[in-house]
């Protein structure tokens, strides 16, 4: 397995950072490099740094790239100025999630950023539809990401780039350059602080990998690993294609209905999704546990019924207590409804709380 | 990493003995393995445990992990500090992380179905 893995440009860095490397999306990632909790809170007080070269970007470009897009992905891209991004989910004919990715509106074309586990997928499923006025290229291979996230970020970056960032809105890019080499920066993130993420070509991926890491050591910025992003996407409450996300649930059911957007046109999926709309089968919830840790696939009771399962769950770094999100059955939720987590056969009260767990920095619009 | 003086099971279990007593907690690599604990859970007071088999659970931000008894005895003390500082059992695992003390019996004959450092190092692959 290991050994047909793909590698990141920054691979070789984290092996001699010491970063305990797992398989993940097919790509050999860095999980941790100082440990989750400490990578975790560094992000949450100060700032981060995390290699996402695995996640895939696809540019499309032509004078049909708006229409052609619009046509698949359920959020309204024509509500976007050049420079600006959205999230969006990519729905099957029956309303299911094939993907959840961010479009970026610029100067001369759209850039797609999608989960590297449903590369192959997405290429697929525009490559079949692709009319002949639009071009699709896969920039993945040749393409570094890097997310520096937490409330320092702003200060630390800005020390880099002649760009001025103050003025960049949240969920939105700009080409410029950074150490004087070329990049993408979005201010957009994963992790429920303020951030930005640099697109650069693999090389340059490695020389500001480092530049910034030992450019701020003294000010506390660290690589972080994909542990503590799941921490934090956790607790900020987005997400993850897999878990929340998948073929057969709606993003309806998702609590995503934001970004389906009705009078924008057709779109794949619409039909079914205007059927579910009011009354989804099944709702993502949040809770806490005091006591306990509740994980992916544990029972979740309501009033002492079976009403769903985990799909996300973990130890909240911030809130020091068991937090996680799960599905149960819309005809179970009430007022005042009783929930339990099933850990190893026995039953342990929680709290049903509105997502997300936790506000960061983040910059909302 | 791994003391000349204590003994390990396979399990990633270490043993301390003085008299009839043994203390046991996990070792270097299974902490290390498993990440910042954040949770655990141990046996009773007065409970017995069997050897190899599972008496507890230890759980790290991302995984769930039985802790399994080296030997076999009646619990005589856990470590309750630990509970306030789950730290210790990344941070000195063999020391303030210990986790909990038993009554043995037939010590001799347990602690032949026990490693001692250099066969364990050997196991784990941190050999020299």
């Amino acid at each position: 397995m290991l050994e047909t893995a793909r590698r990141t440009p920054l691979h070789d860095l984290h092996v001699r950072a010491e970063a305990k490397m797992v398989p993940f999306a097919g790509y050999l990632m860095p999980v941790e490099y100082a440990g989750i909790l400490k990578e975790h809170e560094r992000v949450r007080t100060g700032c981060g740094l995390f290699d996402l070269s695995h996640m895939a970007e696809f540019r499309l470009q032509g004078p049909g790239a708006l229409e052609f897009l619009q046509g698949l992905v359920t959020n309204d891209l024509a509500r976007l100025s050049r420079g600006q991004a959205l999230y969006t989910v990519i729905c099957n004919p029956e309303g299911g999630v094939l993907d959840d990715v961010i479009a970026y509106s610029l100067p001369d074309y759209f850039l797609l950023v999608v989960n590297a586990g449903n590369r192959a997928k997405i290429a697929q499923w525009l490559r079949s539809r692709l009319p002949k006025e639009v071009t699709f290229e896969d920039e993945s291979d040749s393409t570094a990401l890097l997310a520096l996230q937490g409330p320092r970020s702003e200060e630390l970056l800005q020390k880099h780039t002649p760009l001025r960032l103050s003025d960049l809105a949240y969920y939105s890019a700009a080409a410029t350059e950074v150490e004087g080499l070329p990049a993408l920066v979005a201010r957009t993130g994963y992790t429920g602080e303020d951030g930005f993420e640099l697109y650069v070509s693999n090389g340059d991926g490695s020389t500001l990998w480092q530049k910034l890491l030992s450019d701020h050591e003294s000010e506390g910025l660290r690589p972080c690993g994909l542990g503590a992003r799941d921490t934090l996407r956790l607790e900020a409450g987005y997400p993850l294609y897999g878990h929340e996300l998948g073929e057969d649930i709606t993003p309806i059911e998702a609590g995503l209905s934001w970004v389906v957007k009705w009078d924008k046109g057709d779109f794949v999926g619409k039909e079914s999704l205007a059927r579910v709309k009011d009354a989804p089968p099944r709702r993502l919830i949040g809770l806490t546990l005091e006591k306990g840790i509740p994980r992916e696939g544990y029972p979740v009771l309501l009033d002492g019924q079976p009403a769903g399962g985990v799909t996300s769950g973990t130890f909240s770094p911030t809130l020091r207590k068991g937090i996680a999100v799960a599905y149960v059955e819309t005809p179970l939720l009430g007022k005042n409804k009783a929930v339990e987590v099933e850990i190893r056969g026995k039953p342990f009260p929680g709290s049903l709380v509105k997502l997300p767990f936790y506000r960061g920095s983040v910059k909302r619009k | 990493m791994y003391p000349e003086h204590l003994h390990y099971s396979k399990d990633h279990e270490w043993v301390s003995i003085s008299d009839n007593i043994a203390t046991y907690g996990i070792t270097h690599h299974a902490q290390n393995q498993l990440g910042d604990v954040v949770f655990v859970e141990l046996p009773q007071v007065g409970s017995v445990v069997t050897q190899f088999q599972p008496c507890g659970v230890i759980e790290s931000v991302k995984a769930v992990s039985d802790l399994f008894a080296p030997v076999s005895g009646k619990v005589v003390e856990v470590n309750e500090k630990l509970l306030d500082h789950l730290e210790k059992i990344n941070t000195d695992p063999y020391g303030e992380g210990w986790m909990v003390k038993v009554e043995a019996k037939d010590l001799l004959l347990q602690l032949g179905e026990l490693l001692r450092s250099p066969d364990y190092t050997k196991m784990i692959g941190e050999g020299a």
